[in-house]
């Protein structure tokens, strides 16, 4: 390296330095050593032994990850369309000035500040039967309280619910910004052709929305094929697994029975999951489809 | 024109689906509150008195005589104020150099950076934890604070915010005899408030609601920040002093951050909406 060159990494140095020495030692490390610890038997005490591929073989026939793997795409199918259509046409609805649709936009992202202890909380006693809301609700149509988290046709659905209730704010304020980007005139000529409602939404407001679209879908596939804590403490996964998303078993695999190497293998797998994810509608979001 | 005018109004139809919304919104929330105010005795029962009178504070005042929930609130306002100070100071750094210094390897370096954004927590979060073990960090608050201090997030947006600002300003500033750090300290930090204003509110409560790595670092009682030991709370349910007390906690845990949030809703959510459309 010539002088200049190494005077102006010298002068840069004080600026990129710090952050540059937190992120490779705590997260560029971490991610490789990760892998690497996904070939080895490892216990919490520093421990490793080599162990090639097993983590991998032991992942493919384990009926456990299977389950949890099929509970995490069954939470992302059934939060990411509901979610979107819900903030939607909320967000349709909410375009508006004045200080109603204000009020209403404040109370709906409310839910997205909390965390999600405070959320199961709330949503514990709004589910159980000898407690809870809708258990009240029943008893007073009197009918038998149904006991939503602990039966496995139910438990995922309910934590699934739980988890739209609290993520309704952020793809609500997304559409919101996108509907802003629309210019005004668009709706007067569509106005002026006598365009009704659905045709203005179909065929302007819904094309105008397209890249919104898109990162709404991405951000909460994203979010849904990491989601943890709203089934740890609501089901603890159960009844028999039925309610346990890929997460928790990562967590229940490292901590509960301190199996290290097993679960970095499938936190890799998730990993390469959540990339596929944003790749591909990263590419969704870029390329132009002609109607 | 009558459609053009209607699309600035609520309709009476819409103004009914957004109440009955509204309603499945905030009914979760007044339960929880009710609950609260109820003696456990009573809860006890029935909880079905919720709905009526009489209520009371007792709960609160359990909370407020001596109990760990204080000290998890503290630990949480300590963890995240020392994240958001790090985070601002290590990326408005970081961010400065990559968008106005020359140096070998720079475009290298920020595309190492900006690839950080795809790894989610998951995949480092196991090798983070070992790691903090070997170097006795757990249960610390700098082994709370550390790891929000490493995301990449903060550098990529403050270098965008940067590039934003008119070069003939340093150009300026440096004909005058300005060192590079004078520079960047008096003239274009005071400049990017706006842009610490939005990157502090995101990681102030990303780290004040965030739950994974508390969990598995923190796991001394004492150590708890609110997030972890509500969970405790809950999880040891069966044992703790009644529903009331803990719906009481679920309250006293959420008012901090709804009072913050109806202080600086146009903040929050700028900050949260431009955090995501990154």
């Amino acid at each position: 390296m010539n002088a200049l060159g190494r005077r102006s990494l010298l002068q840069a140095a004080p600026f990129i330095g710090p952050f540059l020495l937190l992120y490779v030692g705590l997260l560029i490390y971490p991610l490789i050593d990760g892998l690497a610890l996904s070939f080895h038997r490892a216990d919490p005490f520093g421990g490793r032994a080599f162990a090639g591929l097993e983590n991998y073989a032991r992942l493919a026939s384990d009926p456990v990850f299977g389950q949890a793997l099929g509970n995490t795409f069954k939470y992302a199918v059934l939060v990411v369309p509901v979610l979107t259509a819900i903030t939607l046409a909320l967000a349709l609805a909410l375009n508006k000035p004045g200080r109603t649709a204000s009020v209403f936009r404040g109370l709906f992202f409310s839910s997205s500040v909390l965390s999600v202890t405070i959320i199961t909380l709330i949503w514990r006693f709004v589910l159980t039967p000898d407690a809870g809301l809708l258990a009240e609700a029943w008893e007073a149509g009197g009918r038998e309280p149904v006991p939503f988290l602990s039966q496995p046709d139910l438990a995922l659905l309910a934590v699934a619910v739980a988890t739209i209730w609290w993520s309704i704010g952020l793809p609500m304020m997304l559409f919101l910004a996108g509907l802003q980007q629309i210019p005004e005139d668009i709706f007067e000529a569509a106005a002026l052709d006598r365009a009704n409602r659905w045709t203005t939404f179909r065929r302007i407001t819904l094309p105008s929305l397209r890249r919104t679209v898109v990162l709404v879908v991405m951000l909460q596939t994203a979010a849904q094929l990491q989601l943890f804590g709203q089934a740890q403490l609501l089901t603890a996964g159960g009844p028999g697994g039925a309610s346990r998303p890929v997460v928790l078993f990562i967590y229940e695999t490292a901590f509960t029975r301190w199996e290290l190497g097993y679960a970095s293998a499938i936190a890799q797998v998730l990993f390469v999951l959540i990339l596929a994810v944003t790749l591909l509608q990263f590419r969704a979001g870029t390329s132009r489809r002609e109607p | 024109m009558k459609g053009l005018a209607d699309r600035h109004r609520l309709t009476p139809l819409a103004l009914a689906g957004l109440s009955l919304a509204a309603l499945v919104m905030v009914a979760p929330l007044l339960w929880t509150v009710a609950l609260s105010l109820k003696s456990n005795a009573e809860l006890m029962r029935d909880s079905g008195t919720a709905f009526s009178a009489p209520y009371t504070l007792e709960n609160y005042r359990a909370i407020l005589q001596g109990s760990q929930v204080f000290s998890w609130l503290l630990n949480s306002l300590i963890v995240s104020l020392g994240t958001t100070l790090g985070v601002l100071a290590l990326c408005s750094l970081a961010g400065y150099g990559f968008a106005r210094l020359e140096f070998p390897g720079r475009r290298a370096l920020f595309v190492l950076v900006l690839l950080g954004l795809a790894v989610p927590e998951q995949a480092v979060i196991l090798p983070r934890h070992q790691l903090f073990a070997d170097l006795g960090l757990h249960n610390s608050y700098p082994g709370l604070i550390l790891p929000g201090l490493a995301a990449p997030f903060g550098v990529f947006f403050m270098a965008q915010y940067f590039r934003g600002i008119p070069r003939e300003l340093d150009e300026a500033a440096l004909l005058d005899g300005a060192s590079r750090w004078t520079l960047f300290w008096k003239v274009l930090l005071p400049l990017t408030w706006p842009a610490q204003a939005t990157l502090g509110v995101f990681t102030f409560l990303a780290s004040w609601n965030d739950y994974w790595w508390p969990l598995i670092s923190a796991t001394r009682s004492d150590r708890f920040t609110l997030t972890v030991g509500l969970a405790s709370s809950q999880m040891n349910y069966a044992q703790t002093s009644g529903l009331g007390y803990l719906m009481a906690q679920a309250v006293f845990a959420a008012l901090p951050i709804l009072i913050v949030y109806a202080l600086f809703q146009k903040q929050i959510v700028g900050a949260m909406a431009g955090a995501a459309a990154r």
